[in-house]
């Protein structure tokens, strides 16, 4: 059964009110199932008695815990890819110059959801070349969820959580077992911080290096968005750097920024705050940060050849290669001459079909698409 | 490559696989695979299991990086294996990825996309 138009619109102003969420129309199927599982939990049979409650009794928890319930919390380590390389090849090495003097970065994961942003962006800073540990790096994580918030700060992570975008080589870097979970292990924790925050409501925070704001944007109404940018922009350095979601911009409601493509990403920067040095992204130092998925897997290729020789795999430069205890045994070494990351990866494949027929691709001899001589492109699953 | 002897779980990684735009052959244990390969098969990427009979998942990939002619293989364990040295040690050996079953198909494409296999 859908909500009546009357429950939909008591609950929309709810979530606009408390959260600046807008659930546009056509949405009642939404509010129902996301609102039936607190409805069930308070003992009663639909949301509309749910509502019905809150409006007979104002219940501070309980329309907290409806707001909550609205938003949003889809999340994955190292979501899209393309920011994490732009932060570790542009961003830090750009930070890592501009504050060489307090060897200080502060980074804000805004809307952190079960914390997979921000875990993502430390493990992304603990493996970086250029921070050593004398730099003082603080991942602010904040939410106006608080129980996925808490969630985010016990740092423990399903099975099902970390398959999804972790690369294997990090996870046993950075996370430790604990029964059927993994735990962020204590390096890694010590960087975050979290904070409950409304981006609705005003906010007091330390000057930041760095946000992430992604797929926040798209749930407000414009004049919303314009709102929080320009508070956001309040709390940034001038020469800082925002992420926005792929769908996103700062263009048309906040003229305070200006875009600045960065390899395949596109960051936000407060006007005047001048060009990200891109050519950092050739320089050796920092040539194997980065998520660089590749370069994880020709970490392993490498392990692979120590055990067919010395100099199978061309440089041989993995500093952490060969020994088991090696993948696990915390940050790559820093400095160009010990880059443990390398970038690009591998030696590239060979182009067009690659085995006869029989092989793992009968149709052409590769696992591409028949025809394309290219990997596959990503499509939905039936 | 699918390699796995539960014909259960070929069915579903190479239902997923399908899915994903790869051609797909199948193999119920390591040796197995390694008589493919020999045979003229040159996969993509081979899905591993650890545990199976004849020869385990470990022992192929240990195998498959042994020799130079099979080094564009990209190797990705996927097993209910999911102790923490289980992983380094398989990583150490060549594997270039490592999924823990229970998955996700998203988890499997998150994987591929990893390595550079599926296009984001």
């Amino acid at each position: 059964m859908t909500i009546s138009s009357t429950v939909f619109a008591f609950v929309s102003d709810l979530v606009k009110q408390q959260a600046a969420i807008v659930i546009g129309p056509g949405k009642e199927y939404l509010v129902e199932s996301r609102l039936m599982p607190l409805a069930r939990e308070a003992g009663l049979d639909d949301v509309a008695s749910l509502v019905a409650r809150l409006q007979a009794h104002p219940d501070e928890q309980l329309r907290r815990k409806i707001v909550e319930a609205m938003t949003t919390n889809e999340t994955s380590f190292f979501r899209d890819r393309d920011p994490f390389n732009a932060l570790a090849q542009a961003v830090l090495p750009d930070l890592c110059r501009k504050r060489s003097s307090t060897h200080r970065i502060n980074i804000w994961s805004a809307a952190c959801s079960s914390g997979q942003e921000p875990y993502s962006i430390a493990m992304s800073v603990l493996d970086h070349p250029l921070i050593t540990s004398d730099w003082q790096v603080q991942v602010l994580a904040t939410d106006i969820n608080e129980e996925m918030l808490a969630r985010a700060e016990r740092g423990r992570f399903s099975q099902l959580e970390v398959n999804r975008g972790l690369p294997a080589s990090m996870l046993v870097r950075h996370f430790e077992r604990a029964e059927t979970d993994w735990r962020a292990v204590p390096a890694l924790r010590a960087m975050l911080r979290f904070k409950s925050l409304n981006l609705n409501e005003p906010f007091d925070l330390q000057y930041m290096d760095v946000v992430f704001l992604r797929n926040v944007l798209i749930y407000f109404d414009a004049a919303t968005k314009a709102d929080v940018l320009q508070r956001v922009r309040r709390v940034m350095r001038p020469d800082g750097f925002l992420f926005l979601g792929g769908s996103e911009t700062t263009l048309g409601l906040d003229d305070g920024f200006e875009r600045v493509p960065v390899g395949s990403a596109t960051v936000y920067r407060p006007r005047g705050a001048g060009p990200v040095d891109l050519p950092s992204l050739a320089s050796p130092a920092v040539a194997g940060a980065g998520l660089a998925m590749g370069a994880l897997a020709a970490g392993a290729h490498v392990a692979a050849s120590g055990a067919m020789g010395p100099g199978a795999m061309g440089s041989g430069a993995m500093g952490h290669a060969g020994s088991p205890a090696a993948f696990a045994a915390g940050r790559p070494p820093a400095g160009p001459a010990t880059n443990g990351w390398p970038w690009p990866p591998g030696p590239p494949r060979p182009p067009g079909p690659a085995g006869p027929p029989g092989s793992a691709s009968p149709s052409t001899g590769s696992a591409s698409p028949p025809g394309t001589g290219k990997p596959p492109t990503r499509q939905p699953l039936n | 490559m699918v390699i796995d002897d539960s014909s259960a779980m070929r069915l579903i990684l190479g239902r997923i696989m399908r899915g994903l735009g790869f051609d797909v052959v199948e193999a119920p244990n390591g040796a197995e695979a390694i008589a493919r390969l020999e045979s003229g098969s040159m996969p993509e990427i081979a899905l591993v299991d650890w545990n199976m009979p004849v020869m385990d998942g470990l022992a192929f990939v240990n195998a498959v990086r042994k020799e130079e002619k099979w080094r564009q293989i990209t190797l990705m364990m996927v097993t209910t294996e999911s102790e923490q040295s289980q992983i380094v040690r398989a990583l150490a050996a060549g594997a270039h990825e490592y999924v823990i079953k229970p998955f996700t198909p998203d988890a499997i494409a998150d994987k591929l996309a990893l390595l550079g296999v599926l296009a984001y």
